[in-house]
């Protein structure tokens, strides 16, 4: 196994130290450009090495920088910590074990953006997280790392954490800010974007906590380099969050275009004795359910193009299996549960929307619906689609109509089971 | 009479800080931490007192309050126990350890233990999936996580918490 890129405190005991960080080649990056590189020059390196988001939407990093109008400031950066997809534990693992790696991320792209102030939006679970992170600014500061005139230079920066306090939502980008403005955390209208009117009404760039983690390697080693791993079009590494149905769930760093089945057969250690595959969610709760009807799907490639092509999302990678004994009208009733707790309530058809599928999955999943409410749970799911004002309402019905789609004997059965042990006459209900 | 700002001087302005002073709207969400960090939940004068910290109204604050699940209106217990039943976890059996928690503690999920010390909690991903079954204990302005839990290590945790809570009663004059 080659040297890991993000989660390199497997590599390097006490990398979270800042003198083992130092010791290893930290910060090298972050005083190369901000002494010798202009920010333009910064933007185009990150354009080059082909990195793309990792929260999920995989928008090209370099270009998203780019956006920000060089004739509107201040500029703020705001990193995007708030990790809640059922599903996603990478980031907490680079904050815990690898953070100067992380803030050194955060660092480059401030200066890349041109920014002075920059916030790290931790979701309020992360308490212990944060606090830790404080610390780790705290000895950026003394080291003279952060602050004015960096190396001698008119550049000046700072760090602060903030803390969220339990809000799904507030990993939408635009409900972050709200959010971190001290509002509810419900998303706002586009356009404008956030990198025309963000933070406090200024333009500001929000990346994930890995995307920014990749930067330090890329500016250490090159584009060049980056881009030589991973696959054309999703080049890099990824952390792939593995959980459900597996003997060995975790996070493994591998590169873009790496099997379903080596993550989870040659890492993951495979399935429970006699289990098999029957489905898998790439994208956490968000994701179009995989039916893996063919052993072959096994051999699709985990890039953000190979499993679009096969009717999912790669997203941030949070890989859930299940196995041939999960019901998927009982899962459909747990991931729809979820959006329905998470949802923001500003948009109706989400807010409605995700009450009454959580109430027929529900029912389903007890085995106290009738097949009507099967149709009718995948109708309603039809009528949120492509009508919410963010992605929280779109990814909810994701798992419900690709779930009745490919097993809809799963929820007939689960009918099946109310018929049988129904002891009142259907006409009685009517 | 401002009895946050009396009581918290320093880390308000610590908070107050961290954020453009034009802009200090932003400190609501640690303000109310810091409210609820010895009551455990925020009682009605701190939502004054941080509303007129923050020039906002009392009713911005409340909706705060209301919107974000880490905040609390009302007292439970001194340690809130939230076990993530989220499919993951449920996938590596959370909902059976929560069920079975609530049955040895003898109260339903969302109840209080008579003592006053726990509430349980079903709640929405912890990003631990690979360390399921989970909770994280939130009390005393902490959060804390216990991963890869059984009933039988989560009970032992909980003694231990009430052994450490009756000697500090008895220490109390």
């Amino acid at each position: 196994m080659s040297e890991h890129v993000l989660l390199r405190h497997r590599d390097i005991p006490n990398i979270d130290r800042l003198d083992v960080y130092l010791a290893h080649g930290g910060f090298e990056a972050f005083k190369k450009v901000v002494t010798q590189q202009q920010p333009a020059d910064v933007i185009n390196e990150v354009k080059n090495s082909g990195l793309r988001g990792r929260g999920g939407a995989g928008f090209p990093t370099g270009l998203k920088w780019s956006f920000l109008p060089t004739n509107l400031w201040p500029h703020y950066v705001v990193c995007n910590a708030d990790e809640s997809e059922p599903g996603t534990f990478k980031d907490r693992e680079i904050l815990e074990s690898n953070p100067f790696q992380f803030l050194e991320g955060l660092m480059i792209a401030s200066y890349g953006v041109g920014a002075n102030l920059s916030y790290v939006y931790l979701r309020g679970e992360f308490w212990q997280v944060a606090a830790r992170l404080d610390e780790k600014i705290s000895e950026l500061e003394q080291a003279g790392l952060l602050g004015e005139n960096l190396f001698g230079t008119p550049y000046s920066l700072r760090l602060r954490t903030h803390l969220g306090a339990g809000a799904y939502i507030c990993g939408e980008e635009t409900a972050l800010l709200e959010s971190l403005e001290g509002k509810l955390g419900q998303p706002r209208l586009r356009p404008p974007f956030p990198a025309v009117v963000g933070l406090y009404g200024k333009p500001t760039l929000i990346n994930n906590v890995e995307t920014l983690t990749n930067l330090p390697p890329i500016f250490q080693k090159g584009a060049a380099w980056y881009k030589s791993l991973g696959t054309e079009k999703s080049p890099g590494v990824k952390i792939f969050s593995l959980s459900g149905c597996v003997n060995k769930p975790g996070n493994y760093e591998l590169p873009l275009g790496t099997t379903f089945r080596e993550l989870i057969f040659t890492h993951g250690g495979g399935l429970a004795d006699g289990r098999s595959v029957k489905a898998i969610m790439p994208a956490g709760a968000s994701s179009s359910i995989i039916h893996v009807n063919a052993d072959s799907l096994l051999d699709t490639p985990m890039d953000y193009e190979s499993v679009a092509a096969i009717g999912s999302q790669l997203g941030s990678a949070s890989v859930i299996v299940l196995d041939d004994t999960v019901n998927m009208a009982w899962l459909v009733s747990k991931t729809v549960n979820f959006f329905k707790h998470e949802s923001c309530g500003k948009c109706t058809p989400c807010r409605e929307g995700t009450f009454w599928m959580n109430r027929l999955a529900g029912r389903i999943a007890a085995g106290k619906a009738s097949a009507e409410d099967v149709t009718l749970l995948d109708s309603v799911a039809k009528q949120i689609a492509g009508k919410c004002l963010c992605a929280l309402g779109e990814f909810s019905v994701m798992a419900v109509t690709t779930g009745i789609k490919q097993f809809r004997q799963d929820f007939d059965g689960k009918v099946n089971e109310t018929r049988s042990e129904e002891t009142v006459p259907q006409e009685a209900m009517g | 009479m401002n009895e946050l700002l009396s009581k918290y001087p320093q880390e308000i302005q610590q908070i107050l800080a961290k954020y453009p002073p034009a802009f200090k709207r932003s400190a609501v969400m640690p303000l109310l931490y810091l409210a609820q960090r010895e009551p455990g939940y925020v009682p009605r004068q701190a939502l004054n007192d941080i509303a007129e910290i923050l020039d906002i109204s009392t009713t911005d604050v409340a909706s705060i309050v209301g919107f974000y699940t880490l905040y609390y209106d009302r007292p439970a217990g001194r340690y809130h126990i939230q076990v993530c039943n989220d499919l993951p976890c449920a996938l590596r059996g959370a909902d059976q350890f929560l069920r079975e928690l609530c049955e040895r503690l003898g109260i339903e999920e969302g109840g209080t233990t008579p003592d006053g010390l726990f509430t349980v909690e079903a709640v929405k991903c912890l990003a631990a999936c690979h360390r399921a079954p989970m909770f994280q204990v939130q009390g005393d302005g902490e959060i804390v996580y216990h991963e890869n839990q059984t009933v039988e290590l989560a009970m032992a945790w909980i003694e231990e918490v009430r052994a450490k809570a009756a000697a500090g009663q008895e220490a109390q004059p």
